[in-house]
């Protein structure tokens, strides 16, 4: 199985490669075009803010290569808010696979939202075996709302979007590669369970 | 239900633990991998490596350290100590730390915190406070609270949050090493006035100082390091507390 973990300098994606190395596979850091279109599953990883994220993806043409990707692939943290409309961080234009906006987190409530928090209504496949209520970890200000492709939840002030999926694309709010056992199962269902 | 954190903080110097940890079960007890794989697995929601390093070399190391804690580690974790610009930084967060802790630099030179948020993002920049109480003003320190500054504690956190960092980290000198609780007087004042998630450091020496500070002192997470080394404190049963006290934990 060939992963590519699309490289765009914006993230901890080292971490991402651990994780994976752990569960018994490699993945490859890459920012090519043919590489990531050959790849049998593609991870879009993302920290920072989503403007300059953003800009990156334009600089590399990367924003109309991803939204065409026929492979699974899973956008992590900033990864799964850029695969979303759009966002209120720096106000900029997402890729619009999922078709939700991007909102700050209000402040009744501490920002950025740091730890562990629970995902529930659990609707797909990448939560194979993980049971209601389990914890993951989550470091964000901005959130998507729940809408039709939410496939898991959070509640941090509100109810919102933990995870979503369109198709063949998935994303994560929370990381995966820092979640513990928990995290480890749903990066493991991403790559044995989904195709 | 976002939950409270328990953060072991362990102490590196030239890629090595310092003040000794009292693991039995540990092959090398100053392999600091070793350790931060055991303390994922017993249930750390987080972890803090402080470098105490004072040559350039011991910062190298603490580099590789970080890729090796990156490779093995499931848990998120903080780097701090002596890190003081943008390449510092940029180097531990591609080797893998998921946060960066600043300190002292952030005194010396304030806009350090607007520089590396704008380039990484709040969400990994930390900003540890270490202060003291002196005749009813908390003064900020430096230097691992040897050096006073002019900085009241209140008015420094407030100026951090406003420059962007993601959290803050505050270490209480007159609780630090005594086992007698967190100075949740102070810690509450931070929480309630600031709106970034609050760590409180300083002063855990028994179950019950953790509830108080969690109820309290209003802390979004609890640091320690002897009680936790020293298995004084098995954060199994800390967190068990925690949940009969109704105090929202990851078990």
């Amino acid at each position: 199985m060939k992963i590519v973990i699309i490289d765009y300098g914006a993230g901890n994606i080292q971490s991402i490669k651990f994780a994976i190395q752990r569960l018994g596979y490699e993945a490859v850091l890459s920012h090519d075009v043919k590489e990531i279109k050959e790849a049998d599953k593609v991870i879009f990883p993302g920290v920072g803010e989503a403007s300059s994220a953003m800009k990156k993806l334009r600089a590399s043409k990367l924003d109309s290569i991803i939204p065409e990707l026929k492979q699974p692939v899973l956008g992590i943290c900033l990864g799964m808010q850029l695969m979303c409309k759009s966002s209120q961080e720096g106000n900029t234009l997402g890729l619009g696979i999922f078709d939700v906006e991007v909102v700050k987190f209000p402040k009744t409530v501490k920002v950025p939202q740091i730890g562990w928090n629970q995902i529930s209504n659990l609707k797909s496949k990448l939560f194979k075996e993980v049971k209601e209520n389990e914890h993951i970890y989550l470091v964000h200000s901005y959130y998507a709302p729940v809408c039709k492709e939410t496939i898991a939840q959070s509640d941090y002030a509100i109810n919102y979007s933990a995870a979503l999926q369109k198709d063949n694309f998935f994303g994560t709010q929370f990381h995966p590669e820092k979640s513990s056992l928990v995290g480890e199962r749903i990066l493991k269902n991403f790559l044995v369970h989904i195709n | 239900m976002l939950t409270k954190r328990i953060i072991p903080c362990l102490d590196i110097k030239n890629g090595r633990t310092v003040k000794g940890v009292n693991f039995v079960d540990l092959r090398d007890a100053g392999d600091p991998v070793e350790l931060a794989e055991i303390y994922a697995k017993t249930g750390a929601d987080e972890l803090v490596f402080l470098d105490i390093s004072a040559t350039e070399e011991g910062r190298r190391t603490l580099a590789d350290l970080v890729l090796r804690v990156a490779e093995k580690v499931n848990i998120p974790f903080t780097v701090g100590g002596g890190i003081s610009s943008v390449e510092d930084v940029d180097i531990l967060l591609q080797n893998g730390a998921d946060k960066v802790s600043i300190n002292s630099s952030a005194v010396k030179n304030p806009q350090l915190i607007n520089d590396l948020v704008a380039k990484f993002g709040s969400q990994c920049i930390v900003v540890a406070i270490d202060a003291k109480e002196i005749d009813g003003e908390w003064i900020v320190h430096l230097v691992g609270g040897k050096v006073p500054t002019k900085l009241n504690l209140f008015n420094w956190a407030k100026e951090v949050e406003e420059r962007g960092a993601g959290e803050i980290l505050f270490t209480s000198m007159n609780h630090d090493g005594t086992k007698n609780g967190f100075a949740n007087e102070a810690l509450a004042k931070l929480s309630t006035e600031l709106n970034i998630p609050i760590i409180a450091s300083g002063g855990a020496g028994k179950i019950s100082h953790f509830t108080d500070t969690f109820i309290d002192g209003k802390a979004d997470a609890a640091l320690a390091a002897s009680v936790f080394h020293f298995k004084e404190i098995s954060i199994k049963e800390l967190k068990e507390e925690l949940h009969r006290n109704a105090i929202p934990v990851r078990l």
